[in-house]
Order: C-alpha cells, then structure tokens, then sequence
C-alpha cells in the first residue's frame, strides 16, 4: 500500500465573488522512498493540495475527497490533537519562503529544538546535541553558533537549511518540499538538492518535490505529475515524460523552454490559465490548445489509462507506437 | 564588431560605506569593483551571477540612479557626468524585475505610459502624447482597450508588457533588463522573450540583460560576463562562454544549472560554501575558497581579465587551449 493515497481530492474556496475551485478531482499516490514531482504553472493547485492535506488551509477553504490516507491515519476525519502528533513528526513540509516561514522572534535554534521537544520529547541536552547533529547533516557551517542566530542574521540558503533541517527533524515518512529552490542561487540549489535526494536514500522517506521549475524536475524526479488549472493532467515516470508528454499542455511546456530552442522565437502558449470566472466547460486547455475542436470544448476529457500517462485529453498525443505494438 | 558601441564602461566602480559601530572606522563595500563593457545598437549583452554579485548595482550605475565612485561611463561618445544626467536618462531605460511592484497601482496603464513623456519632454502636447502612447501599447502587444485599465486587471506577463512599454516611451537606446522573466510562468515567460526578441530588432536597441538563468541567458545572449563578488570573472560570446567556459567558476555555474533533459546525467562540480561577504573579499582570487584548483598563487594574487574578446580572470583557465 502507498504512503500517501489521495482520491479524487477538491478543494474550494469561499470568495468575496463566489466560490473558486482551486483543486479540482485529484488523484495522488506517493510510495516510501520516492521522488515525485509536482509541476505547474502558479495558480494551478500544487500547493493548495497539499496544504490541504497537512490541514493547513484557512476556514474559508472546503476540502472535500473520497479518500485521503497517509500512512493508516485517515487526513479526513483525523481529530486536532492527533492531526498535530502526525505533522511536522511523519508528515514533514519545507515552505517556499524561508524568510517568511521562520519567526523572526525566536533564535533559530529555539524553533528547531520546539519540533524535536514537543514530538520527540527528548531532553535539553539531547535537543541541543540533536539540533546540531542536524544543521552539520544539512551543510550550516558552525552550528554551534549559529543554533543562537535569528532569521535576520542569516541569509536566505542558510534558512533554507534551516527549514530543511527543521522538516527533517523528526526522520519523516514524507517530506513535501514546496518550491525548496526557488529563492536561492544555483550553486547552493545544487547544494540542496543533493541533500534531499541524500535524505531519501538514507532514510527512505517519500519526497514530493513540488516546483516549476523543468530543469529541477528532470534532475531529481523520478515520478511527475503535471497540473494545470487545478487538475491533474498527465502523469509519467521523468524519462517518457520529457520524451514523449501525452498532453498537449506538457508538451506545449517543453516546447517553451528556452533551451530547447532552435531559432530566435520561442513557440508560445497563447493566452493565459483560465481564472475563477473563465473557466471553460470542457477541457480546461481547450481555449490555449492548438489541436483542440468542438468535443473538447464542450465536454471535459476523463483521465485515459496509465499507458498514456493519465492524460486528461481525448486526443492525446505520442500514441502512434503503443497503437503500432 | 564594427559597430560603434552607443555605451562603453571602463573600470567602472561602486563602493558603499558601511559603518561598522559607533566607533569603529566605516567599511567600504566594494559593490562593483571594477567593470569594463561595451553595449552595441540591436546586440545584447548579457550579466550573470549569482545574488550579491553586483549585477544590480551595475543596472544602477547605468541607468544614471546611482554615481560611479570611479571609472568612466561613455553614451555614443560621450562621457557621462551627473550635470548631465537629466538629459542622457532619456536614452537609458530600465525594466525591473517585478511587474508587481513597479507599476503605480493608482494610474491607469495610459497614465503609466505617458508619465516619462510629461516628465521628460513637456514640449509635447497631450494629443502626441496620448497618441505615442498608444501606439507604444500595440507594439508591446496590448490591445488598445488596456489603455484605461489598471495594473490589478493584468497578469504578470502583461504588466512586463506594459513595464517594456513605458521604458520604451522615450525611444531609448539602451535598455537595461533587471531578470526581466524570472518572475514569470514559464509559458508567459518565453512570449516576453520574444517581444524583446522583436523591439530589439525593430528598434536596434541595446540591451543590458541582467539574469542569473543561465537557460534565457544561453538563449537571448550575444556577448556575456560571469561576474563574482563585484568583479568580471569571465567574457565572452555567447558561443565561446558556453562552449569552452575557462573560468572554474562559470564552469561550476554551468554545471550547477539544471537542465530540462533526465537522460543526460551530467557530471556535477559541486562547489562548497558560499559567496563570502563582499566586506571581506579574499586577498587574491576572490573565488580561491570554493575554488577546487585553488593554488598558492590563487591566495596571493588577483588574476586579472585579460583583453581578448574571451578571456577569463584566472591562473589556470579551464579549457586552455580552445
């Protein structure tokens, strides 16, 4: 059995302008010591989902899914109480910015050693000695010193570790990395990266690396998933996926990537992702696709099977050699 | 390149006092020390570097914000002197990085556009210049109903038209480029591109292209520079850099940039650290203590670029003999 198991998962939210469906049906499965990614453009629900799943969304939000498991405890009916022993201990996050995510007010090394007290309930020796176990794990040069440094005082890949090094914690069975990279140079994304990917073969624990960033993913992915709009689109191991995308969304995607150009102009995708008041009644990328005709714009494509990647599209693409099989 | 240039900078510089306590004598940090470059009509030339480098402070200096504590800075021949300012910011424009922040919430996209007219050139009537504006407003590919509108009604990829939009208002010459697409979707991303793509060959602009993607760089680049801790490490064409990169830095940058294909499992050079405080730049090579190649006279030392259209500022360049 998978150690994350969503079905069917949506999440709504309450607007001044009526209701808005950030996520809309998604399926996910995440297995133990598995990289799977997540990608999409901004506003296509790869947060949202998982924020919905660590319960972390505000009141105005409405989860609703046929089913949503980690581990044997059931995310839906879970109570407050038991919900705080699972996250942050075998659920672990790493937010997307580390300098709005740690709280200014307290030493660093007082937020990690809050984690290891209130989960782990180890002693103040033991808390100390493990807290600077984990910042030399995660690369902070000098973590005796450092434990007793604010956020301010440190720049933005030290407290990026620092989250890293406050996820890990507690050796969770599935960490969730939400754009873990983006605010930081290449070089130290390297770095970090490298760290993840150790942390998975070292402790075995799942990794959901949600980004949007393509190079990221062909990386460090070894499952990825391609959201748009707050659907599930496609989902294919990291090779065929580049190599042959069924959707014409991820492929149009690929196409864009700068450096997979061969001339001056890069091919577009015209328009944009539809926002909460143009959402089309059929296929979601109807109005942006090029191969789209009057069935997908008036009725909304069922997943296909795996062996064309889930795609949510009638005709999709890359067929011809599984049909010629 | 037989072109004359429309911008050159030799040596250029900029320094801050950082007070270092009551008492104690103020720091300086050396922001950009030391930068030599020269921008031709309808070419772009690209900066790199990772965060702290000074790449933005360059964008600065020649977009006439800030003074160059030393060094000269040339416009079509002229040399650059803050007397001058007020006049020559009119062929140098600017485009920021966040379409979010540069635009004034409270004015209309036509109010936006033709600010830099009203300011700049008061002998226009307000006829010419609700016309320029509009006609500025197609080219960016707007349509002409987005004239009235605000900048709340826009999505990222069309407030970075309209910022490209008001920078060209003044039919610059130069246009500097501050990460320009790093703010966007990547689908967004590559129709900006290719506007600039476009006005630069339209218009002949120069562009000083600021990023630290190296994928858009490597994609809009004619000639680049690496710069490092204020200085110029590496330049080059486009080819050569990427090609046969001869600094151990760039090289480690080209290395450390993902690339969008899983089959090609590339050797990574991993660099340990990080960038130094640009207060405590290292005696010799300022790369020497994440450097793998480092040798007594890296410490010693500090290379300086050579003159030949690529060259590096190290001792023992990567890829010598190319």
């Amino acid at each position: 059995m998978s150690l994350l198991r969503i079905r069917n998962l949506s999440v709504d939210f309450a607007t001044a302008s009526g209701k808005f469906r950030a996520v809309d049906g998604v399926d996910q499965d995440v297995n133990t010591g598995e990289i799977l990614a997540i990608v999409g453009e901004s506003g296509s629900g790869k947060s949202v989902s998982m924020l919905a799943m660590m319960g972390l969304l505000p009141w105005t939000a409405t989860v609703t899914a046929d089913e949503m498991s980690f581990d044997g405890h059931d995310l839906l009916t879970i109570g407050k109480r038991e919900r705080r022993r699972v996250v942050g201990k075998d659920l672990a996050m790493i937010f997307q910015e580390p300098m709005s995510s740690l709280n200014p007010c307290f030493t660093v090394g007082w937020q990690i050693k809050e984690t290891l007290r209130v989960h782990l309930g180890l002693s103040r020796k033991a808390c100390h000695a493990r807290a600077v176990e984990l910042f030399e794990q995660v690369g902070i040069p000098d973590p005796e010193r450092r434990l007793s440094a604010f956020p301010h005082q440190m720049s933005g890949g030290m407290n990026q570790r620092v989250m890293i090094a406050m996820a890990i914690a507690c050796k969770p069975k599935l960490l969730i990395a939400d754009e873990p990279t983006t605010a930081l140079d290449v070089t130290i994304q390297a770095q970090i990266l490298d760290l993840l990917t150790s942390l998975r073969d070292d402790n075995g624990m799942g990794l959901v690396l949600i980004t949007h960033d393509m190079g990221v993913v062909a990386e460090t992915a070894e499952r990825v998933s391609v959201q748009y709009a707050g659907q599930k689109i496609e989902e294919q191991p990291v090779l065929p996926l580049f190599q042959s995308p069924h959707h014409p969304y991820t492929a149009a995607l690929l196409d864009a990537l700068p450096e997979r150009a061969t001339e001056k102009h890069l091919p577009t995708i015209p328009g944009m992702v539809p926002g909460q008041f143009d959402r089309p009644a059929g296929c979601l990328f109807s109005p942006r696709c090029k191969f789209a005709n009057s069935k997908c714009k008036a009725e909304q494509p069922a997943p296909q099977g795996p062996e064309l990647g889930h795609a949510r599209c009638f005709y999709p693409l890359n067929t011809d050699e599984r049909i010629a099989s | 390149m037989s072109a004359t240039p429309v911008m050159t900078a030799e040596a250029l510089q900029r320094h801050y006092e950082v007070s270092g306590g009551l008492l104690r004598k103020p720091n300086i940090l050396k922001a950009v020390g030391g930068v030599d470059f020269a921008l031709y009509p309808g070419k772009t030339l690209a900066v790199v570097g990772e965060s702290g480098c000074g790449k933005s402070t360059l964008a600065r200096l020649v977009t006439m914000i800030e003074e160059p504590t030393s060094g000269s800075l040339t416009l079509d021949g002229k040399p650059v002197v803050p007397s001058d300012w007020a006049s020559l910011r009119k062929s140098v424009q600017i485009v920021f990085q966040d379409p979010y922040g540069s635009l004034n919430p409270r004015q209309r996209i036509g109010q936006i556009l033709q600010e830099p007219l009203i300011i700049n050139r008061p002998d226009i009537s307000k006829e010419e210049r609700e016309a320029k504006a509009r006609e500025i407003l197609s080219l960016v590919g707007l349509r002409p109903e987005h004239y009235d509108r605000y900048p709340h009604m826009f999505s990222g990829g069309q407030r970075q038209r309209v910022a490209i939009a008001r920078a060209l208002m003044l039919d610059p010459k130069v246009l500097v480029l501050d990460e320009p697409v790093s703010a966007l979707d990547l689908s967004i991303q590559s129709s900006v591109l290719n506007l600039l793509v476009d006005l630069q060959e339209k218009m002949q602009l120069a562009y000083l292209f600021i990023s630290h993607d190296l994928s858009v760089v490597r994609h809009v680049a004619d000639e680049v520079i690496v710069m490092y801790l204020g200085r110029a490490v590496e330049k080059g064409s486009k080819e050569d850099l990427f090609g046969a990169p001869k600094h151990p830095y760039t090289n480690a940058l080209l290395s450390a940039t993902p690339q969008a294909d899983p089959a090609n499992k590339k050797r990574q050079i991993k660099l340990k650290g990080e960038l130094p405080s640009p207060l405590a730049v290292p005696e010799g090579c300022p790369f020497a203590p994440r450097c793998w190649k480092t040798q007594d006279k890296c410490r010693a030392e500090r290379p300086e670029l050579g003159v030949t259209p690529h060259s590096a500022a190290c001792f023992f360049p990567e890829n010598a003999e190319a």
